[in-house]
């Protein structure tokens, strides 16, 4: 296990004159995509990674625990096992499950005896807007039900009010408040709006001690983009360079093909490097995004394309 | 090969080459290729080879262009222009229309082939060169359909004599091709002689589309078939490459009176100010002298960079260079592909240990095995290393820094070219200013080597004149008839004898330099108009630019509105004065001078530039911008008229003038000279220079400060050996040299935005906006 990021003093130096040009972002995001390509042996392998990196995700108002268990089967065996021997991969599983925090109790249940976390959203998961004690409460009740992670929710008015210093007191607090459990700041960028925004946010949840910077809930207007994960990968890096300390990367909500998994791995590479290809650094918050890697893996195997009812359901 | 398991542990790219067979089948099948002409292929001759840069591998013999060769492809374009420039302008369109059509149809095809005959990346075939040929000829069958309506009075030049570079082979193609063709002209155009091949698929195309025979030739060859065609009967004469090789050419076509635009190496600066997006800019770099192996002409090579943030821009740029990867061209992942040839290898790799011997320092850059060079950069570098001078055309960016805005505009403008120029700031008042400082044809705010068939490429300097795409490149290809008279040849200077004794008091003649009264700097005179009058020389004309260069900031710095105020006061003191012209020009000359006066007077706020529809998101804005020091040869008749004809739009639109009046009657501007001084006119806008006509014309054009000559003394029999000697001259400067045809000088005719035009050159300025991200909806202008 790397050295987890223990956060710094509040720096506002380090990203208040941050300038960020979103034409050129968009650009960047839009070539490096088409600059690399993965055949055959090597994009199933890729595919494969992104199954390894994935947080599976259910996150809806008509969650019950069997669902919750349906999805911790998928977790732990996310791929047919055949064709996983056919390629010569003898164990895979997810990067985590994530839940509420009421269903935190029945995803453990489910996953007894493997290594695949149980993650939680807190802090009034999606919007964030309750009082910060219960807030933090949150955050105890997900770890008194046995939360390996938790994903919090960052004040999205603190960031377009300007209010850096705030928000990094909250997010120290929930920080202190998630112990020894790996905290991820959800951004929900699709909201901050500008690329500059999402910079500056990134730069105060890291400093505040997130362990991941994370796109998005899932639930704003737009999820996980590229031009979005490139603004935040490059903070992530400048934050490497100043301390030394590795934040971890999830997209999630925007990625739904098996084109997606690999056009974001190609991003984490080209920007970060191969480390941030291993579920300790990087995860996909998705949901139907397994799905469609499947079938890209069942065709390479099979040399047909499967329709749905023929891979498990989650 | 490795198993998944392994792959998964090593997360390696692993292989992705694009597939090639149709273009190797396509290869086999046609065997030796022969020329293009009149609809057909003809039959083989003398062959060489034309090949893979990335292989060295032999992909097709084409033949080796003759000097008949090129005399017949022109014969062919000489018969079929008659027909295609008659032809309505929608029905050039809808051939134009079949050729974008049938290119996207085939544009797989047509990038593999491209990149196999070049060694550029398949993802830069594919992304950017063909999807740019296909917007090409989209863009001009909107032309050749508009033209009647949008360029009245205008028509063809004839047959176009096009030469193109191996590294942008079917885009300049289809740079020179499209609007040639939409204009109505004809073409013989030869390709380079590294990368024939998409030229000849491209003749397979024009003949599907069932294009009339002889409108679009193609004769393949080297240099020499080049400078046949150069001295063949063409109306014109478009080139792209080496300034070296255009150079040749300006020489070689000086005094035949054809047409010529140069499209010519560059040096191009990217600046990088303090407050730029630095990651954003290193990409620019990316895109900028890493695109393409760095053989680009607009390649942003010069990086200067704020020193106040030049360390973290470096680690970044060494960051992103070592994320780079070279390779096969055929594969998708390459971003760096092959070096043309093993010539410009070794051209680039001299001039890299010059540049170290030099004391520069080489970072990145290595050879490597067969026709390949790493991206680099040169660190350390001072203004006169040969690294930072010459264009060196391969992935090699020069790296330093400035201290201050003014500093970088100075730096940036401290080349001897003047093609492109980048600039990187989020501040919108700072990123404006340098792209009107930097002095050249297309400057990207925020962004590098965006190209689209609707604004205007090219240079000025040693990087060439003419602009290729748009409403401009158009122009460029297309001519208004006037009603063309002779000019009268001046007389022999005569030299003047001892002063004669005259009535009253002497009336002494002067120069007028800088606004001042000046006697000649050879202290001689000539005898005219009864007159003497002062017998300028070089170092007069020396003199006179430097007092034009002088004043370019004051009188620019006035804006149209300010020098429309002072083009009416002229009017007002013209028409107060017009006595003192009696006997030196007709009152119709002083008349249709002070209209001409209000006339320009009037434009002068209103010859404007245009956003053009370039790409959604961009900001792309075409403006005319005044040259600078103008050089004008006056027409010999008319001596007023025919004088301001060519006075008054060059100062309209922000010129400062060199200009030498009629030889034979020098009067009237010599009187004129007295207005311009109680005109407000400031002292240097309007410098006259008498004296022998086609002297001092020459010495303009051997003068670096001069930015653009008109020579108005006619290009007929008898005419034109003082202007082949100008244009001869103009050649090893590379000023641009315009001819306006003598005409009624105190007629509509001369004037207008033909005159205006010609006293400008247009800058496009790429400014991409946007405050969100796509997806969260911006307006588009």
């Amino acid at each position: 296990m790397e050295r987890r990021n223990p956060g710094t003093d509040f720096r506002l130096d380090w990203f208040e004159g941050i300038q960020v040009n979103t034409p050129a972002a968009e650009r960047r995001a839009a070539s490096l995509t088409a600059r690399r390509s993965l055949k055959k042996e090597w994009q199933v392998a890729w595919l494969l990674n992104a199954v390894r990196c994935i947080d599976l995700t259910t996150l809806s108002g008509d969650d019950t625990p069997d669902r919750v268990a349906r999805l911790c089967a998928k977790a732990r065996q996310p791929v047919d096992a055949g064709q996983l021997a056919a390629l010569g991969v003898d164990h895979l599983t997810v990067g985590a499950v994530c839940v509420y925090p009421t269903m935190v109790a029945a995803a453990k249940r489910a996953l007894a005896g493997t290594a695949v976390p149980v993650a939680s959203v807190a802090t009034g998961f999606p919007a964030g807007l309750m009082p910060l004690d219960l807030r933090l409460a949150e955050i105890r009740y997900a770890l008194d039900q046995g939360a390996d992670e938790i994903d919090i929710v960052i004040s999205r008015a603190l960031v377009l009010r300007g209010e850096w210093a705030a928000l990094y007191d909250e997010i120290c607090d929930m920080r202190e408040a998630c112990g020894h459990a790996r905290m991820k700041a959800i951004l929900a960028t699709g909201e901050l709006k500008t690329l500059g925004h999402v910079a500056k946010a990134s730069h105060v949840a890291m400093q505040a001690g997130a362990d991941f910077i994370k796109t998005s809930t899932g639930k704003e207007p737009v999820n996980a983009t590229l031009p979005v994960s490139l603004v935040m990968l490059r903070a992530i890096r400048d934050y490497r360079d100043r301390t030394g300390f590795a934040v971890g990367f999830k997209p999630a909500g925007g990625l739904k093909t098996a084109r997606d998994a690999l056009n974001w791995q190609v991003l984490m590479a080209e920007e970060l490097g191969r480390d941030w290809l291993r579920p300790e650094l990087f995860r996909i918050g998705a949901s139907s995004l397994l799905g469609d890697i499947e079938r890209q893996i069942s065709h390479h195997v099979t040399g047909r394309y499967a329709a749905a009812h023929r891979l498990a359901a989650g | 090969m490795p198993k998944v398991s392994e792959i998964m542990e090593s997360m390696e790219y692993g292989p992705a080459p694009e597939d090639a067979s149709a273009v190797r089948d396509w290869l086999r099948e046609r065997g030796r290729f022969g020329h293009f002409i009149a609809g057909r292929f003809t039959r083989p001759g003398e062959t060489f080879a034309s090949r893979d840069p990335s292989t060295g591998e032999d992909l097709a013999q084409v033949t080796q262009g003759t000097a008949r060769d090129v005399m017949k492809a022109v014969r062919a374009a000489r018969r079929a222009q008659r027909g295609w420039g008659a032809m309505p302008g929608h029905d050039r369109a809808r051939f134009l229309y079949a050729i974008a059509r049938t290119i996207q149809k085939r544009e797989r095809f047509l990038a593999v082939l491209e990149t196999l005959d070049n060694g550029k990346p398949i993802r830069e075939s594919r992304d950017i060169d063909v999807p740019l040929v296909v917007r090409h000829f989209y863009h001009h069958a909107g032309w050749a359909e508009l033209a009647e309506t949008e360029f009245p009075g205008h028509g063809p030049l004839g047959v176009c004599g096009q030469i193109i570079p191996w590294n942008f082979p079917l885009l300049m193609l289809a740079w020179k091709v499209a609007p040639a063709l939409a204009a109505g002209n004809t073409v013989v155009l030869k390709p380079a002689e590294y990368t024939p091949l998409t030229a000849l698929a491209f003749a397979e195309i024009c003949a599907h589309v069932g294009l009339p025979a002889g409108v679009v030739n193609i004769v393949t060859g080297d240099g020499q078939t080049g400078a046949a065609l150069v001295s063949a009967p063409v109306d014109k004469i478009a080139f792209t490459g080496s300034t070296e090789v255009g150079r040749g050419i300006a020489r070689a076509v000086a005094g035949s009176g054809k047409r010529l635009t140069l499209e010519l190496g560059g040096k191009s600066p990217f600046v990088v100010m303090e407050d730029a997006d630095l990651d954003a800019a290193v990409e620019g770099v990316v895109e900028g002298v890493w695109f393409n192996q760095g053989e680009v002409c607009c390649a942003g090579s010069r990086i200067l960079v704020a020193e106040s943030v030049a360390a973290r821009f470096e680690a970044l740029l060494r960051a992103r260079m070592d994320k780079l990867r070279l390779g096969a061209p055929l594969d998708k992942s390459t971003d760096v592909g092959a070096i043309i040839d093993p010539v410009q290898k070794d051209r680039i790799l001299r001039i890299l240990d010059r540049a170290t011997a030099a004391g520069a320092e080489l970072v990145g850059g290595a050879p490597g095995k067969g026709c390949f060079i790493a991206p680099g950069y040169l660190r350390n570098i001072a203004p006169a290393n040969p690294g930072m001078i010459e264009e060196i055309f391969g992935p090699i960016a020069t790296l330093s820094t400035f201290r201050t805005p003014d500093e970088a505009a100075d730096l940036a403008n401290n080349t001897r070219y003047g093609l492109a120029a980048s600039v990187w700031s989020e501040s919108a008042a700072v990123a404006t200013d340098m792209a009107a400082r930097i002095k050249a044809g297309v400057v990207w705010v925020n962004c590098a080597n965006l190209f689209d068939a609707a604004a205007p490429f090219g240079g000025m300097r040693d990087s060439g004149y003419g602009r290729e795409g748009g409403r401009e490149g158009m122009l460029d290809y297309l001519a208004a008839p006037v009603a063309a008279l002779r000019d009268p040849v001046p007389a022999d200077i005569a030299p003047a004898e001892a002063s004669e004794e005259s009535a009253g008091i002497d009336r002494t003649v002067k120069l007028y330099i800088g606004g001042a009264q000046k006697r000649p700097d050879g202290g001689a005179s000539y005898a005219a108009q009864d007159a003497l009058i002062p017998l300028g020389n070089r170092k007069d004309i020396r003199n006179a630019v430097e007092a034009a260069g002088s004043v370019l900031a004051k009188w620019q710095g006035l804006g149209g509105h300010g020098r429309a105020q002072v083009l009416y006061f002229l009017a007002e003191n013209l028409a107060q004065r017009r006595g003192e012209f009696a006997g030196f020009a007709s009152p119709a000359e002083v008349d249709a001078t002070i209209r001409r006066c209000f006339f320009y007077a009037g434009f002068a706020d209103k010859y404007d530039g245009a956003t053009v529809s370039a790409k959604p998101g961009h900001l792309c804005h075409v403006q005319p911008e005044p040259h600078g020091v103008m050089g004008l040869v006056a027409p010999t008749a008319a001596p007023l008229a025919g004088f301001m004809a060519l006075v008054l739009p060059a100062i309209a639109m922000g010129n400062a003038v060199v200009a030498i009046p009629s030889q034979d009657r020098p009067m009237a501007a010599l009187t004129l000279a007295q207005v311009l001084a109680c005109s407000d006119v400031p002292g240097g806008v309007v410098n006259i220079v008498t004296g022998p006509r086609d002297a001092l014309a020459a010495a303009l054009a051997a003068h670096d400060g001069v930015s653009a000559i008109w020579h108005a003394g006619g290009n007929g029999p008898g005419q034109g050996e003082g202007l082949a000697e100008v244009q001869r001259a103009a050649a090893e400067t590379l000023i641009p040299v315009w001819t306006p045809e003598p005409r009624d000088w105190t007629d509509a005719q001369a004037q207008g935005r033909e005159f205006l035009r010609a006293a400008s050159r247009s800058k496009s300025i790429w400014l991409p906006y946007g405050a969100l991200p796509a997806g969260a909806g911006s307006a588009a202008y």
